[in-house]
């Protein structure tokens, strides 16, 4: 079970203090907390639960999901690690953060996973449950290894027996632990006990009354145990207005998003970490004017809501890159026939069925030019959780405007990442106007291309007099298939032209920083908190770094090659795959880049350096930190 | 020009209007000479003038491949898609315009080879369209290749000595499938079948599924060739309630077995027994099945303020 890296940082770090050190209630700035377990035993619903507490009391937040492969993995086991980080702080908070400070481990054997992610630090907290302790001869040996190890490193132990002291509430403590767990840490960081119980009235709100009251026992029931036997109590101040805020995550968002565009057809096929943006309008979507359908397979999926909206509906399908590689076909057929669609992709570790769980940037390429010849389509990508809302009316807009499939680009770690954001006042502009069925005016052709901006009315199945077959051959403006080669010219210029014509609506994007300095960094997605807070970290330290993100990816975003001629150097910071320098084998010749690095290079015509990895986990400020301090030879960490 | 008005279907089509066989043809088709889909085509354009159905809410939808190129040649609307994709597209139309009259044109590949998976399913939506599957046992676009339908033997390009495998039955096939509504057989060159057959699936309630045994002159001669003329080779399936013949038309045929197309499992005895004759007629109908499309039509024009509650009631879930 211990592995080499275990091994190794345990003789390197002997001298460090293992003993808890005796805390009064002191106040932090910001905490981040990790809870993790075998999967089905309810940390996640206990990290979200003091998440959302703690959004309630106005503080920031920023949960992660830490997901194992399979629903059920083997017990005790470094794989089967299941848990969530909860990130709080006084302001806003945008991303993981570095090293956790307190982990609640229902095992201790679940630790080692996260320990080679680096997830902890000297001085972290753990508490682990020690009924492993007495359990059976082999989990003690196991048990008490690992205790041994894990003092060694530096970590501030506290057995606690979780089990024993929920069993004097409930007859099986697998189920009510992770309540028990939930007001251990309401205690330990100060958190209102009343907020606390109402979030356990909601979480149990389908269940009988006896239940909620258990639970509210147990919750009460960890709150005195550490009220009585732990030394260590933080308070978090509150800067934030709780105002009419909201707080969910990312595929919450999308799904939220999709009903307030009034969209009517969802279509999807099940795929993770996609699956549950349907979960959440499931229950309201019928009463809010549309319909999920669960297509047979992907391909029918996109096959749907195209049909859907050529007939005049519109349509969503939410996907996940493997689903995307199935689309691709279909989406080639939008571009071409000009059928607007929103697709979303929630990215994952790739290529092929890589990693279902965990967050990649790996599809930005495959979506701009992954398709049977020269497909342009518009591709945005939101960096929080509110812009996942934001831009999926965004999305609609540009693609019945357009014409055209729309992308939006999410990935696994605003999927489950939640954050509190204001509560968006639904507006009835976001709602379509009906369809107009009136008689289409004659002589406008079904593809009747301004010549330049290639922008088109489209007629739709009951329109008298707008009759025409939509293809994915070659079509000239009436739709008929092209027999002569200028028409093929001619139309592609029109659908490219749409590209530019929405490029000109853009504004540049925002640096955060000076307009000029040492290096440039240049994010999409759902890296923007890590990389912004990990510049303004640097730039107290006094280096001359700035960074801004991209949203719109296809257009790209204007004015990128002024901005970065002020800069000595730039480089993208992404989650997807680069060739590192360093390895004998890679020169400047075959060094295969990030996904946007590449991009802008071809774009920008200016060289542009990457950062980039595929441990398949959200990118922290202190990764960042120590890269720079690499690239600008500084000391920016400690 | 997004969405639906909350009282699409009730569009007024102008009462003295009416539409001659002309008003659905488009330019002209570019189907080899003596191929059977001419006369589909034009059975086709006959029941929507009998039907008078409007052409602005009549839609086609095809795949790719020969059969496929069916709504270029239509005056309504059409969607020409990608190979074996017809029934997704299809249905999305269908789902929430039941205001359309959609048909799908697919061929042999495009329906039981690389459409196969959407065939098993749209089969079990069972929404209302007539599919048109125009068989005839060869890939013909690309060039005399061995379609699933081929009959064991047939020398293609793919099999100079022979095809290897047995062919599908795609009669047998859909009436084995879950929640199968309306199965008939016709072929392309008895146009009086074949009219009274798209007018059987027309009127139909829910998915009917008719495969058209088509002549393919420029691959498939010598298959086709002795079915044509041999009148033993076609046996018509008689009922009161399946394809019903004039007297007169019905005396062509030497070979009439009677068949309530209500008895599956007789359908499902005779679609097996295909070998040296070729069954025509309705196999099997159920007016009553589950059908998707009403399901896709129950909640069309919800007001923009119900609309705005129930996104903000399910918002207030995530309200702190």
């Amino acid at each position: 079970m211990i592995n080499d890296k275990v091994e190794i940082m345990s003789n390197n770090s002997e001298t460090i203090k293992s003993e808890p050190v005796k805390i009064e209630r002191k106040q932090i700035r910001e905490a981040v907390v990790e809870i993790v377990s075998d999967s089905g035993e309810g940390a996640q619903k206990c990290g979200q639960s003091l998440g959302t507490i703690s959004a309630k009391m106005g503080n920031g937040v920023w949960t992660v999901e830490i997901i194992p492969a399979e629903i059920r993995p083997p017990a005790r086991s470094k794989a089967g690690a299941s848990g969530i980080r909860v990130r709080m702080g006084s302001k806003k908070v945008t991303n993981m953060g570095d090293h956790a400070d307190m982990v609640v481990a229902l095992n201790e054997q679940v630790l080692y996973g996260r320990i080679d992610q680096n997830a902890y630090k000297p001085g972290t907290y753990l508490l682990i449950e020690n009924k492993w302790a007495t359990d059976t001869e082999e989990t003690n040996a196991a048990y008490t290894e690992s205790i041994q190890k894990f003092k060694a490193l530096g970590y501030i132990i506290h057995e606690i027996p979780m089990e024993k002291e929920c069993l004097k509430h409930v007859s099986d403590p697998r189920k009510g632990k992770n309540m028990w767990v939930l007001g251990l840490l309401c205690n330990i960081y100060d958190r209102d006990l009343s907020i606390a119980a109402e979030q356990v009235k909601a979480i149990f709100s389908k269940k009988s009354d006896d239940i909620i009251q258990s639970n509210i026992d147990l919750l009460h029931a960890g709150y005195a145990y550490a009220n009585d036997k732990l030394p260590m109590h933080f308070t978090i101040p509150s800067k934030i207005s709780k105002e009419d805020f909201v707080v969910m995550n990312g595929n919450e968002a999308v799904s939220l998003g999709v009903m307030a565009a009034g969209i009517e057809v969802c279509s999807m096929y099940p795929i993770t970490p996609a699956t549950s943006a349907s979960h959440a309008m499931a229950e309201k979507m019928e009463s809010a004017g549309g319909l999920i359908h669960q297509a047979e397979d992907e391909i029918a999926a996109i096959g749907f809501a195209i049909g859907a909206s050529y007939a005049g509906q519109t349509a969503v399908t939410i996907t996940s890159g493997p689903g995307i590689a199935l689309k691709t076909e279909f989406i080639g057929l939008a571009v071409m026939a000009e059928v607007p669609l929103v697709i979303v992709d929630v990215q994952r570790g790739g290529p092929s069925t890589g990693l279902p769980t965990k967050v990649e940037q790996g599809d930005l390429l495959a979506v701009l030019y992954g398709a049977a010849g020269d497909a342009p389509k518009i591709v945005l990508a939101p960096s929080t959780i509110e812009e996942c809302f934001h831009y999926i009316i965004l999305a609609r807009k540009l693609a019945e405007s357009f014409r055209t499939p729309v992308f939006v680009l999410t990935d696994a770690n605003l999927a489950t990442g939640v954050q509190p954001f204001p509560r968006p006042k639904i507006k009835s502009a976001w709602f379509p106007d009906p369809i107009d069925q009136s008689k289409w005016e004659e002589g406008v052709k079904a593809y009747d291309w301004d010549p330049d901006t290639g922008l088109s009315k489209r007629p739709i199945p009951g329109q008298k007099g707008g009759m025409y077959t939509l293809t994915g051959l070659a079509h000239d403006e009436e739709s008929h298939v092209a027999y002569d080669p200028a028409i093929n010219q001619r139309a592609a210029e029109s659908r490219s032209r749409k590209l530019a014509a929405l490029h000109k609506t853009l504004k540049e994007p925002k640096i955060l920083g000076d307009k000029s300095g040492d290096l440039l960094l240049v994010g999409w997605g759902s890296t923007r908190g890590a990389i912004e807070e990990a510049v303004e970290r640097a730039c107290e330290r006094g280096a001359k770094v700035s960074s801004l993100h991209l949203h719109f990816l296809s257009p790209m975003e204007p004015g990128l090659k002024s901005i970065f001629k002020n800069f000595k150097k730039v480089m993208t910071v992404e989650i997807n795959y680069s060739d590192t320098i360093g390895n004998p084998l890679i020169t400047e010749e075959n060094r295969r880049y990030a996904q946007l690095a590449w991009y802008l290079r071809a774009q920008t015509l200016t060289d542009i350096d990457c950062f980039s990895n595929v441990y398949g986990q959200p990118l922290s400020p202190i990764q960042i930190l120590e890269m720079l301090e690499k690239k600008l030879d500084l000391t920016l960490t400690e | 020009m997004i969405s639906l008005k909350p009282d699409f279907c009730d569009i007024e089509i102008p009462e003295k209007e009416h539409y001659s066989i002309e008003d659905y043809s488009s330019s002209k088709a570019r189907w080899c000479s003596g191929c059977g889909a001419h006369t589909i085509l034009h059975s086709v354009q006959k029941l929507c003038t009998d039907e008078q159905l409007p052409p602005e809410k009549t839609v086609f939808v095809s795949g790719i491949g020969c059969s496929s190129r069916f709504p270029h040649y239509m005056k309504t609307y059409g969607f020409h898609g990608l190979h074996g994709r017809a029934f997704p597209v299809a249905s999305g139309v269908k789902f929430r315009r039941p205001d359309l009259h959609v048909f799908v044109i697919t061929g042999d590949g495009d329906c039981c080879s690389i459409g196969a998976g959407h065939w098993v399913h749209a089969i079990r939506y069972n929404m209302k369209m007539v599919v048109l599957l125009f068989d005839n046992s060869i890939y013909g676009l690309t060039k005399k290749q061995t379609s699933p339908t081929s009959p064991l033997g047939t020398h293609t390009n793919t099999h100079p000595t022979g095809s290897v495998l047995p062919p599908i039955n795609p009669i047998q096939s859909t009436l084995g499938l879950a929640n199968v509504s309306f199965v008939a057989q016709t072929v392309d060159w008895k146009p009086a079948h074949l009219n009274a057959t798209l007018k059987k699936a027309y009127d139909h309630p829910g998915l009917a599924f008719v495969r058209i045994v088509q002549r393919c002159p420029i691959w498939m001669r010598e298959n086709y060739e002795p079915t044509v003329k041999d009148p033993d080779a076609i046996t018509v399936l008689n009922h009161e309630n399946g394809i019903v013949l004039e007297e007169q038309a019905l005396k062509k045929f030497r070979h009439i077995q009677e068949h309530d197309p209500s008895n599956l499992v007789k359908a499902r005895e005779i679609a097996e027994l295909v070998k040296s004759t070729t069954p025509i007629g309705l196999f099997y109908q159920n007016k009553e099945g589950t059908r998707y499309d009403e399901y896709g039509a129950h909640n069309l024009g919800v007001p923009v303020e119900d609309r705005i509650d129930a996104i903000n009631s399910l918002m207030d879930k995530y309200a702190i």
